[in-house]
């Protein structure tokens, strides 16, 4: 979004995985505005300006999206290179376009090898567009699930919405380059939290527990701004941004991760202005920040915010009838009804969680808070403006149906 | 053509229509309805002016009519309110006899009055009316004329209804504005009015209940013995009945109003379950089904709820036993089909669509329901100015009311 940036500090041990020609997209994004991380492309064909490591046309083309075996095959080859390649590296993020055939066939084993490494992995993936059809995104989906699976945390971009930020008129050719450059931003912005020299760190080991073993699919935006004001607008920009459904996504977000990049203007009180409605959008949320001085931000300021969801009940894979037909082995089985009888227990086992329990207070707990429904509110129509009738407590304006219960369907 | 002093006008300015009924009081001392005029209401909601400049349109229009038809000039009206405001009670007030004689005599009775009105008001409230239920001598009930008899001790029931003098002032402003140049004589609550115009004498006499069921209120009183002994005003009406379609069925309230008018009624229908109606747009194009069914629910609980509501108020004041005249009930709300048979079955009582049957006059203004306000505030002037003329005027609103009540009918 800024060509003129300049290389931004490196991250300690950060390697970056593109994966697939939407994945080697984002690595050329990231290069134009500077960013020069170390970086290695997985792809059929070869990249430009970057450490390649080809595989097999014909073999990924074969592989078939149900068949981890064909897959793995596919990669068979490079394993030992790419596990190489990531030895040494903390943090390596994987960016791949799901949906297409590298990036939904190899993207989770290219984490896994990572992890295997001894990286903690984050990923940064495209969803497609919805009229790139049903099969498309099923495909996307299962990708998706197989690198949450694999990854410690994932970063989704759904195509679907930026929609709500191109005008109408936008070739397909930009709207796929604003779909990299946003998912470049989000990788920018989850480097600069790990870089050094902050003014606020994140720590390391922090991030590592908010995204490991979460597995959760996350949201991001990034809003910048310059002026005096800058702080109070690149707030405004964020919470009306689209893709956090205009702040809507922060209300109900498990954890965020909000990084702050200034420049060397960047005072204590600036953070403070950005956090605090940051903060109070996601009460409830485990929020961890970084602020960063960079020379390059002089008199802007630059906000990434990724949050991620509440850890919805997992909802069953969704799977239309041609679904289930092709893919037999594929269908689950309901979950069984059979709720199985409280193990025995010894006094001395009770005892003993009981214990467990008082001794060490449940971490949730902080979380549990009444909900407030939204409050629906009945029209008095044309008696708005007039005094209300009340008798016995009920406001007679209000339908006697509604205030009876009267259900018309 | 008249002389002008034998010319009455009443004026309602009522929440759907405005209505000005005029009577001619020969020197016999009939009165006759010579003229009526009508003009749709805008400028008022739930019986409340809330658009003078509205009203005062609205009322010269009725005016001008009434004249046309009358060829009489309006120059003073009787002028009906009512409103969420507007409340009756009964109260007793206490004098001792102080004459050497111990005769009670007519300064005696007024002076218990007095006494009767004295009662702890709120600031701003105006007294209506104060009207004599029965005198008690000494201890003894039910004494209907107390002057001249032999007493020490001399107590009077009156029943007060009174009102907020500014919103009161509201109405008296509009008709004495410089566009309309009317004379108010007097003030009269549409539900005494309303009483007047239905019930016979034998009628008050053996106890009944009088519902002038109007556009933005519900006004009612119950005479028993010969007196009024309870008066009230529900701020529900037939616009609630409209809006409450409005909001159910989801369509405009003038649809509504039009679809209350054609296809409304006071009871359920078992047949109808189920039936739709289709609204035809202007291309003659089906745009929208009724649910007839809904249509009668949603207006049936509605027209219940007031009837339960007036029903409850007077089991509170221990009048329902009293009340073997029955229900009559007036007004725009008497038109709804079966509204006697919902009426019966809430109050047990035989139930009577009311009819103005104790004036001569036009056929045609005399049965219909809506101008029985109008038609007894005539009648109220009429009893007054008889009064006027056949004793010396002891003044006060209480000597006219009284004989409203104890000579009239």
């Amino acid at each position: 979004m800024n060509p003129e940036t300049s290389p931004i500090p490196g991250p300690r041990n950060l390697k970056i995985l593109a994966v697939g020609s939407a994945g080697a997209a984002v690595l050329r994004h990231l290069r134009r505005a500077g960013t020069h991380w170390p970086a290695l492309a997985l792809n059929t064909e070869a990249v430009a300006d970057t450490e390649t490591l080809l595989l097999d046309a014909r073999q990924i083309r074969a592989v078939d999206a149900t068949d981890a075996a064909q897959a793995e095959a596919a990669l068979a080859a490079g394993l030992p290179r790419l596990k190489d390649w990531c030895a040494g590296a903390e943090v390596v993020f994987i960016i791949a376009g799901l949906g297409g055939k590298t990036g939904s066939a190899v993207s989770h084993l290219a984490a896994r090898a990572a992890k295997e490494a001894g990286a903690l992995v984050l990923g940064f993936a495209a969803m497609p567009f919805e009229f790139e059809g049903g099969r498309r995104l099923r495909q996307a989906q299962r990708g998706l699930e197989k690198l949450k699976a694999a990854a410690d945390g994932v970063v989704c971009l759904p195509n679907q919405k930026i929609f709500k930020l191109v005008d109408e008129n936008t070739s397909v050719l930009d709207a796929f380059g604003v779909a990299g450059e946003l998912l470049a931003d989000a990788v920018r912005g989850a480097g600069r939290l790990l870089a050094s020299g902050g003014l606020i760190e994140i720590h390391f080991d922090e991030l590592c527990e908010m995204l490991r073993g979460s597995h959760a699919e996350s949201l991001f935006a990034l809003a910048e701004a310059a002026g005096p004001e800058r702080a109070r607008e690149v707030v405004e920009k964020l919470l009306a941004h689209p893709l956090l459904d205009g702040g809507r996504a922060l209300a109900g977000a498990r954890s965020a991760l909000v990084s702050i990049v200034g420049g060397p203007g960047l005072s204590l009180a600036e953070v403070n202005r950005v956090m605090e409605p940051i903060n109070h959008q996601c009460e409830g949320a485990q929020v961890l920040m970084g602020a960063a001085v960079d020379e390059h931000f002089a008199g802007r300021l630059a906000v990434t915010v990724i949050a991620t969801r509440r850890e919805e009940s997992k909802a069953a894979p969704e799977m239309d009838l041609t679904g289930q037909l092709l893919n037999p082995q594929e269908t689950e089985r309901p979950a069984s009804r059979f709720v199985a009888p409280p193990p025995e227990m010894t006094p001395e086992k009770m005892a003993e969680l009981a214990g467990k329990r008082t001794s060490r207070p449940r971490k949730s707990a902080s979380r549990m808070k009444q909900q407030q429904l939204p409050l629906e509110i009945v029209s008095r129509g044309r008696f708005d403006k007039s005094e209300p009738t009340v008798r016995n407590g009920e406001d007679l304006d209000v339908p006697t149906y509604i205030r009876r219960g009267l259900v018309l369907n | 053509m008249f002389d002008n002093a034998s010319i009455i006008v009443g004026l309602e300015i009522g929440t759907s229509k405005v209505c000005a009924v005029v009577g001619e009081l020969n020197a016999e001392g009939a009165l006759n309805i010579i003229g009526v005029g009508q003009a749709r209401s805008r400028g008022v909601r739930k019986a409340e002016i809330v658009d003078p400049a509205q009203a005062e349109e609205d009322v010269r229009n009725a005016i001008v009519e009434a004249e046309q038809m009358s060829g009489a000039e309006i120059s003073s009206v009787y002028l009906g309110v009512s409103g969420g405001h507007v409340r009756g009670f009964n109260n007793r007030g206490v004098h001792p006899v102080v004459s050497d004689d111990r005769e009670i005599s007519e300064e005696d009775i007024q002076d218990a009055v007095k006494n009767a009105k004295a009662v702890n008001l709120p600031m701003d409230s105006h007294i209506i009316h104060a009207v004599r239920q029965h005198f008690s001598v000494d201890g003894r009930d039910g004494v209907k004329n107390p002057v001249g008899m032999l007493g020490s001790r001399l107590e009077v029931d009156v029943h007060v209804i009174l009102g907020n003098f500014t919103r009161l002032q509201n109405a008296i402003r509009v008709v004495k504005s410089p566009a309309l140049q009317l004379e108010v004589d007097d003030v009269v609550f549409n539900g005494l009015a309303s009483s007047l115009a239905l019930l016979t004498g034998e009628q008050k006499e053996i106890g009944s209940l009088v519902i002038d069921l109007g556009g933005g209120t519900t006004d009612y009183a119950v005479y028993a013995d010969g007196v009024i002994k309870h008066s009230g005003v529900l701020s529900v009406g037939g616009d609630h009945v409209t809006q409450d379609l409005a909001v159910g069925l989801k369509v405009p309230l003038s649809r509504a109003e039009q679809l209350k008018l054609e296809h409304g009624s006071a009871v359920l229908d078992e047949n109808l379950k189920g039936r739709t109606l289709v609204q035809h747009n202007e291309l003659g194009l089906p745009a929208k089904s009724i649910n007839l069914g809904h249509l009668r629910h949603i207006m049936y609980l509605r027209l219940e709820e007031i009837f339960q509501l007036i029903e409850s108020d007077l089991a509170q004041a221990g009048l329902l036993d009293c009340l073997r005249g029955g229900v009559f009930i007036c007004g725009g709300g008497a038109r709804v089909p079966h509204i006697d048979q919902l009426a019966r079955r809430v109050f047990q009582l035989p139930v009577t669509l009311g009819r103005a049957n104790c004036i001569n006059g036009l056929k045609s203004a005399l049965d219909q329901p809506e101008f029985a306000a109008a038609i007894g505030l005539v009648r109220f002037g009429s009893l007054r100015q008889k009064r006027r003329t056949g004793t010396s005027r002891l003044g006060g609103l209480l000597e006219k009311v009284r004989t409203s009540f104890q000579f009239g009918a």
